[in-house]
């Protein structure tokens, strides 16, 4: 009785010790940087040039990784086939390549001098310093994240939903539209939410890859880095806006998703 | 009509079966668990591909292997009820059955959903969830959506298993008036073989991936042809009208003639039913003496043995079985034509509402 006592309590603390360290910087940034510092970070135009660029880019990354990632996902969810393993291995294998890895990669495979470059240039496709470099870079490093999820959330539709659906007159596309999407939208959200923050925060690939120009390749991480070292308010506050703009996006595409997907127990 | 002719592994269990289905019947595939009864529903909605057969419905074959030929599950017109009825929980009940609408134009689909609620008494539910619904609405739903494509077939897997006993009568009660409305070949999944004798035309009782008897469930009952179909075909099942009777016991008077008792409580039309092994036989006018209440004249039309017992049918003025001792045959005299008195307790005689 008491050593089950005990062990809550260790698990109680456990989480308090987590939550306490994980809020609290973020809870710093809003504490030190004051409203007036907000409003003078938005008065900036390099930093609205900043925000509007991440979230165009990191919009566009996310119509490119739903539209194909999901079809992707339900293809690994939904068929055996020799090496499925390996498949599903690769494809998560950015997840663990460090950023600055991941754009010398990107320069490498699509740079001027990399592999596909040649082939780029004469299709007139430039990309590195050029803001489709870090749409590029941010699919590569926040396709992953959706993925995975969306692999895990067609995996847990029940098989017989899908059986019904085909004996009711509807073929794989549409069963796949009407009943696999749907079932599988709370967990398709928060691999998107999960992605979307990825891009949002990305920082080394895009400037490894893209560079940092201002108004076309210098997201919001960037444009914090670069006043870091001359302006530390001016990073504190726009900080704040990113850490605002970044939850409201991802608390927004969990709400539109339904209740299910801000993170309760799948039953 | 409905014929499949199909021949499949599943891990060790080898299926080999060959059965028809006439427009209008109904035939039940009952056995216990891993007889490979699901596998046969799989086969012929097109969930499941068996290494060897041929499916036909009518004048359309859905699958013949030799020939190549394996229509997908949604070109086949087969209506199936999945044994947790699979409904569609991020759809309503009218949603779910105009899913099977596809071949409806888009603005008819709503009333021809709610017309076929209607038909099972949904027609309130129409907007709630499978999540807001009974067991017992859930199978009707289930049903409803079955029959919205206008099934060549209709295909029911161990549809009541999900359902408490006492909405399972109920459930029958629809079943049977689906079935019988539906007017095509239908099969059903039971485990139960009452529940097969009951909403069925005919039964096959399938064991170890083979159907080891066909016929209907008096006559299987009457004369197993293996001491598995007799174990398996269990109890008898007589019809009739219940009504309140002395003692607390219930009354019961059987449907062509003859009455019995039950300590069962129950009302109206009913399904009665009684293990072979509870009925004793004797010389007809013998009976009278000891505790058991229930005494029905009857003559022997068939006497199986099995093994040291013998399986003893009979026809009153519903078919009935009894099980005795071959001592019993012998000192009974029992043999075709011979008339006997079957005798048993009121409190070995289960009652459904029918």
């Amino acid at each position: 009785m008491s050593g089950s006592r005990g062990f809550a309590a260790l698990l109680v603390a456990a989480l308090a010790l987590a939550l306490c360290f994980l809020t609290f910087p973020v809870v710093a940034i809003f504490a030190d940087a004051g409203p007036a510092d907000l409003a003078r970070s938005l008065d900036d135009p390099a930093a609205l040039d900043a925000l509007r660029l991440s979230l165009l880019t990191s919009t566009i990354a996310m119509a490119l990784v739903v539209g194909v990632g999901t079809p992707a996902a339900w293809l690994l969810a939904t068929r055996r086939f020799r090496g499925r393993a390996l498949v599903v291995t690769l494809v998560e294998l950015p997840l663990v390549l460090p950023p600055a890895v991941a754009g010398i990669g990107l320069l490498a495979a699509l740079g001027p001098a990399g592999i596909l470059g040649g082939t780029l240039a004469d299709a007139g496709v430039r990309l590195v310093l050029e803001t489709a470099g870090v749409v590029v870079a941010l699919t590569f490093v926040s396709a992953p994240f959706y993925l995975r999820q969306a692999q895990a959330a067609f995996a847990a539709v029940d098989p017989s939903w899908l059986e019904a659906a085909r004996t009711l007159g509807a073929g794989e596309p549409r069963a796949f539209a009407r009943i696999a999407i749907p079932a599988a939208l709370p967990g398709l959200a928060a691999g998107l939410a999960l992605a979307w923050g990825r891009a949002l925060g990305e920082f080394g690939a895009t400037l490894v890859f893209a560079g940092s120009l201002r108004g076309v390749t210098q997201t919001t991480p960037l444009a914090i880095y670069e006043r870091f070292s001359t302006d530390f308010t001016g990073a504190l506050a726009l900080s704040a806006v990113l850490v605002a703009v970044s939850g409201a996006l991802l608390l927004g595409v969990k709400l539109v998703a339904g209740p299910e997907a801000l993170g309760r127990a799948r039953g | 009509m409905l014929a499949v002719d199909a021949a499949d592994r599943l891990g060790t269990l080898e299926l080999a079966l060959d059965l028809e289905v006439e427009a209008g019947a109904c035939l039940a595939l009952a056995g216990p668990s891993g007889a490979g009864k699901s596998t046969v529903v799989r086969i012929v909605a097109g969930l499941r591909r068996p290494r060897r057969g041929v499916v036909r419905c009518g004048d359309q074959t859905w699958l013949d292997t030799r020939a190549g030929l394996d229509l997908p599950p949604e070109r086949r017109r087969c209506g199936l009820v999945f044994q947790d009825y699979a409904l569609f929980g991020h759809l309503s009940a009218w949603r779910n059955v105009a899913f099977g609408l596809g071949h409806v134009p888009r603005e008819a689909r709503r009333e021809r959903a709610l017309a076929l609620l209607d038909r099972f008494g949904l027609a309130a539910r129409a907007d709630a969830r499978p999540s807001d619904l009974s067991g017992g609405e859930r199978q009707r739903v289930a049903l409803a959506r079955a029959l919205a494509r206008d099934p060549a077939a209709l295909l029911l897997d161990e549809p009541r298993s999900a359902l408490d006993a006492r909405t399972r009568a109920a459930s029958g009660r629809e079943l049977a008036g689906a079935l019988r409305a539906a007017e095509v070949p239908a099969i059903l999944v039971t485990h139960d073989f009452a529940e097969a004798a009951w909403l069925a035309d005919e039964v096959a009782v399938m064991d170890a991936g083979r159907i080891v008897q066909r016929g209907s469930a008096s006559a299987l009952a009457a004369s197993p042809a293996t001491a598995f179909v007799a174990d398996f075909t269990g109890a008898v099942v007589l019809t009739g009208i219940a009504s309140p009777g002395a003692d607390g016991l219930t009354l019961v008077r059987l449907d062509g003639g003859g009455e019995a008792f039950s300590t069962d409580a129950a009302s109206g039309r009913v399904a009665l039913s009684v293990h072979p092994w509870d009925v004793s036989l004797a010389a007809p006018g013998a009976g009278g003496g000891g505790s058991a209440r229930n005494h029905l004249e009857a003559e022997v039309v068939s006497v199986t043995e099995i093994g040291s017992r013998a399986r003893i049918g009979l026809a009153g003025a519903q078919p009935l079985s009894a099980e005795v001792t071959r001592t019993a045959v012998r000192d009974l005299a029992l043999r075709p034509g011979a008339r006997v008195a079957a005798t048993w307790k009121a409190s070995a005689t289960r009652l459904l509402r029918a």
